[in-house]
């Protein structure tokens, strides 16, 4: 509830702070890159939960584990099309054969795929202990995917195989603190949006009990 | 103690197994039949890497389905959760890297072999099936828990095992090329290091699965 709060007057300032830039393709910058760290942090928050959930048995905590994985699957696909944009300008092409690309979908298989394993269970308690074990063990490997594979092959990606980073040479001294904020911003967004669906998820779980 | 009831299990029914060694062998010959011979080496490599990934994964689905949910009980009460993890991982180990070996041979045999190395491609070979066996035992493992074994499997560990495969297939690539052990060392080395993790992974997660 804290965090709402929190989050709400965030998410306005964030919004301000994108919006007040377009066109010119650097600018995608603070959506596409922004999306990644942002969901990868949503990860993060939705890998703690499954293990907190597997240590205390708290079915608030599966909750938050499937609405923060719900959540950064939401912006995994948007930083897929932004970065299918951007591709498109500066590769010539919106899909190339590149381990990066090809971590982002896998990635968003296997969290399909924690969804899927999560309908097929009707029983609360054992979903929500099987979507742990699942989700941990999915974040492990996909830590490994995303954050080791593509750097020990090449990649087009600045900062791996090779390439420079941004933020060495071309990124403005201006634009750094933007960048940081919109991180902020749309990671705020995200837990805003995943405590809504909680807060829902909560209310329909006590509305069901109470029909029993 | 209990390695040794998965293998009297396992001779018990011996159709089983022989079923495996018979899947494998038929696809193999079916690979034949359709390529007749393979020279180039991607294909070659690519072909059995998918030879063996559908037979390990027929052959580990039964991990947990061998045991009635009778006998499972019976283990619940007696068996350390981690040991009983320990010797199913083992036991696969076992069967793959024996199926894998076996497979490799006859594929060899009717398809041509481009490989020079013979120690490292056993090596791959080793170190792809115990990756391959550990993390398709604790998939199993959810899937059998989740209720319809068969369906979730596939669904579940494909897109964690990815980052696995794509490892084993550059590495194996890099032996079937020739090229020198330096170049792709790192492969083995991450592969050595997602089997470890996988194989803790399993330790830590598998007694919250246990309890039902």
């Amino acid at each position: 509830m804290l965090l709402m709060v929190y989050a709400i007057p965030m998410s306005l300032i964030g919004e301000v702070s994108v919006q007040t830039i377009l066109h010119e393709t650097i600018r995608n910058l603070y959506f596409h890159v922004t999306m990644w760290f942002s969901m990868f942090i949503l990860f993060v928050v939705s890998m703690i939960n499954a293990v907190m959930f597997l240590r205390s048995g708290n079915l608030l905590h599966d909750h938050r584990s499937e609405m923060y994985a719900r959540t950064s699957l939401l912006f995994g696909f948007i930083g897929i099309f932004t970065g299918m944009i951007w591709a498109n300008f500066t590769w010539g092409a919106p899909w190339v054969n590149d381990p990066q690309l090809n971590g982002a979908a896998i990635t968003i298989l296997s969290y399909l795929a924690y969804l899927v394993l999560r309908s097929s269970v009707n029983d609360a308690q054992k979903k929500a202990r099987l979507a742990a074990v699942y989700n941990i063990f999915a974040f492990t490997l996909m830590f490994v995917l995303i954050g080791i594979l593509p750097r020990i092959n090449d990649s087009l990606h600045p900062g791996k195989g090779g390439n420079p980073g941004f933020g060495s040479y071309d990124l403005a001294p201006a634009m750094r603190p933007v960048f940081y904020m919109s991180i902020l911003a749309w990671t705020l967004v995200g837990v805003w949006i995943s405590q809504i669906q909680v807060k829902i998820k909560i209310q329909q779980s006590k509305f069901k009990s109470d029909n029993i | 103690m209990l390695l040794w009831k998965e293998f009297t299990l396992e001779f018990r029914n011996r159709n089983a197994l022989n079923g495996i060694v018979l899947y494998v062998f038929s696809t193999i010959f079916i690979a034949y039949q359709s390529f007749r011979s393979v020279s180039d080496v991607p294909v070659w490599n690519a072909l059995l890497w998918i030879i063996l990934l559908f037979s390990s994964v027929n052959a580990v689905n039964k991990t947990f389905q061998n045991d009635g949910s009778g006998r499972q009980y019976y283990f619940y009460l007696l068996a350390d959760p981690v040991a009983v993890i320990l010797s199913k991982i083992l036991y696969n180990i076992i069967l793959l890297t024996f199926l894998s070996l076996v497979s490799a041979a006859f594929y060899s045999l009717v398809l041509g072999n481009p490989v020079q190395q013979y120690g490292n491609f056993i090596l791959v070979l080793l170190l792809g099936s115990i990756g391959l066996s550990s993390l398709l035992t604790m998939v199993s493992a959810i899937s059998y828990k989740s209720g319809n074994a068969m369906g979730m499997i596939a669904v579940l560990g494909f897109p964690i095992m990815i980052p696995l495969l794509i490892t084993i297939i550059k590495a194996s690539k890099g032996v079937a090329d020739g090229l020198p052990f330096s170049t792709y060392s790192k492969y083995l080395v991450t592969m050595a290091g997602l089997d470890i993790l996988i194989i803790a992974l399993s330790v830590i997660l598998f007694p919250y699965l246990w309890r039902d």
